[in-house]
């Protein structure tokens, strides 16, 4: 595609001022617009001190962190991971596993969980990353849909009933509405950490060799890429965060169940907004989450797309697929060259 | 003597799984796009079906007619909207198209059928076989995937249209030099692949009950049929279907039912590192 191929050589101009860019990296405006905006979403609810809002934001931060990880493999890497969701699901179990049976507190569960999607898409990396396009995407979906049929029959996880967190847990955090505020303020520093994680990834050499394998692996690999390594490293980072905050939302919910955790259609969304924003920008993301979640918000309450809301989001996509391949950003930045040095 | 029955049934149903695999793998096949709309077009065919048979009368057998010759103008169309301009573009862009026609439908679907469960209360007795008993809409589905099958054959290498899909299939630009119109082909191809799943999704509305949400599960069970019998190879779609078929049938005769995805799933995801090019090998 031509606005990949303008973003390379661009890069690459990046690459031949290497000495000052390492610190302007920190300098530029993009990036910090990003964060700023992010913050600003993130804390609007904390201003208003409002319990319906955070609802909403809450989910917001937790699509801006599912779509910028997932941006990691999918956008810069190329490789389409379409049972992303996994990881989230995965994590989630390991952490309330280890919650509601072993009573252990929230930050560990939180490692532990971000710890065994890691784990996981470091032993799926080793494997299933040799398959190329269609055939990697399809590996991804049986693999989600293994281990949810698994986990609906693994006893310890508690089979198809999931597990649920004793209510007692929450005093632990000064109680429910308490430990609610809480889990939005990890959130919120959560959906920080993975746009500055995909600023770092994408502005360091090994992103560049992520982005070079996206446009050709074979030619990457000849350039002294070192494939394998490289792209189980770019799956094992888009993993971290959703299984993390996996933990973090189960926590909330005081449940987990195999089809809420292993929903394939979730990681068909987290997909869309990538798209939606533009895949391998660090700002698409986020703005396709937060563009996302409002438009199905508005769709869900109006009268008129109350029933065929579904409908209706799969117009809008296909016109986006169709019409605007690179998304939001992608699409401004090809329009407004100017726009490419501010929009990482 | 109880084994025999499970594994007649599964044998019976996967031909049905076959024929549905083999729609999926036929536009796998001739364009390199995974339909991810294929779960609710097996979805539409049942209630064509259903709708058909109950609202009009209509003998299900004959409904199926109707049902096909609409799921190949459903498919053409889908393919001129959705699939034609982003033919070329990466697997992605064809992997969210047909998603997005995925959620049209089923919205659409859910807003006009709700999520319901619904049956098409018919049946054909049943035939006893020895000590196993076979319901005959089991039996008559079975054989209408075979004609199926054995159609689509003499189609693809009988006439020249069929001729044509194959070149598609083979090297599109070749095919293009010379002088097969290939947009048409590939709206023809995805056509079939669409009209099988419709034909498919009507043919175990016959025996299960359903819903507009119904089509996902089969779609899943395409997918593994798909790579167990190699992408791109109708006839070892129908193969990969018996052998899912009968692994249903057997696997709960070990263990509880709940294991048979896990153990689909897993043989998916190893086939799939294992041999790509499907167990029975063909073009990778």
């Amino acid at each position: 595609m031509s606005t990949t191929d303008v973003e390379l050589v661009e890069q690459g101009g990046k690459v031949q001022d290497a000495a000052p860019a390492v610190v302007s990296r920190w300098r530029n405006p993009g990036l910090w617009l990003t964060i700023l905006g992010v913050l600003a979403i993130g804390l609007w609810p904390i201003i208003t001190q409002n319990a319906a809002t955070r609802e909403v934001f809450l989910f917001i931060l937790l699509n801006v962190v599912l779509a910028s990880s997932l941006n990691i493999i999918l956008g810069y890497t190329g490789y389409v991971s379409f049972g992303h969701v996994v990881f989230y699901g995965l994590g989630g179990y390991v952490g309330l596993y280890l919650m509601s049976r072993h009573g252990a507190p929230l930050w560990l569960a939180m490692i532990a969980g971000g710890l065994a999607a890691a784990v996981l898409a470091f032993l799926l990396g080793k494997a299933i990353l040799r398959l190329r396009g269609a055939y990697f995407a399809l590996a991804t979906i049986g693999v989600n849909e293994a281990m949810r049929a698994f986990v609906n029959n693994f006893e310890p996880f508690g089979s198809a009933t999931g597990l649920s967190l004793n209510f007692q847990v929450y005093n632990n955090y000064g109680g429910a509405l308490q430990a609610l505020w809480m889990t939005y303020y990890i959130l919120l520093a959560l959906a920080l950490l993975a746009v500055m994680l995909s600023y770092v990834v994408k502005t360091s050499k090994f992103g560049l060799g992520l982005m070079a394998i996206r446009e050709d692996e074979d030619a990457a690999e000849v350039m002294g890429v070192v494939t394998p390594g490289a792209k189980t490293w770019a799956y094992v980072l888009s993993a971290i965060l959703p299984g993390i905050v996996g933990v973090l939302i189960f926590f909330k919910n005081g449940k987990v169940l195999p089809h809420e955790a292993f929903r394939l259609h979730f990681s068909i969304e987290f997909i869309v907004m990538v798209m939606l924003g533009g895949q391998g920008t660090v700002l698409g993301p986020v703005l396709g989450a937060l563009g996302y979640q409002r438009l199905r918000g508005y769709l869900l309450t109006s009268d008129l797309f109350k029933n065929i809301h579904l409908s209706v989001a799969g117009a809008l996509l296909l016109i986006i697929i169709l019409f605007i391949p690179a998304g939001f950003v992608g699409w401004l930045r090809h329009r407004f060259a100017i726009l490419r040095r501010f929009l990482p | 003597m109880d084994i025999l029955r499970f594994l007649v049934d599964g044998l019976l149903i996967g031909f049905v799984y076959g024929i549905a695999a083999m729609g999926l793998t036929l536009i796998w096949g001739v364009m390199n796009v995974i339909n991810l709309a294929h779960g609710p077009i097996i979805a539409l065919g049942m209630f064509g079906v259903y709708l058909l048979f109950t609202n009009l009368g209509m003998h299900p057998y004959l409904t199926l007619i109707v049902v096909a010759v609409i799921g190949l103008l459903l498919g053409m169309v889908i393919y001129v909207i959705a699939i034609h301009r982003v033919i070329n573009a990466p697997h992605l862009s064809t992997l969210l198209a047909t998603f997005a026609v995925n959620m049209i439908i089923i919205g659409l679907g859910t807003a006009a059928f709700s999520t319901t469960p619904r049956n098409v209360d018919f049946s054909l007795g049943s035939i006893q076989l020895g000590p196993i008993t076979i319901l005959g809409t089991r039996v008559v589905a079975a054989l209408v995937a075979v004609l199926v099958t054995g159609g689509l054959y003499l189609f693809l290498y009988r006439t020249r249209t069929g001729k044509y899909i194959r070149a598609v299939a083979n090297n599109r630009t070749a095919a293009e030099l010379m002088g097969i119109p290939s947009a048409r082909v590939l709206a023809l191809s995805f056509g079939i692949g669409t009209m099988l799943a419709a034909i498919a999704g009507g043919l175990v509305a016959t025996f299960f009950p359903f819903t507009i949400l119904a089509g996902g599960t089969y779609e899943l069970k395409s997918f593994v049929i798909g790579v167990l019998g190699g992408l791109g190879n109708p006839l070892g779609a129908l193969i990969g279907g018996l052998v899912l078929g009968m692994l249903e049938g057997i696997v709960p005769y070990f263990m509880q039912t709940t294991w048979v995805p896990v153990i689909e799933f897993v043989l998916f995801v190893v086939i799939l590192l294992v041999r790509p090019s499907g167990l029975l090998g063909g073009k990778t």
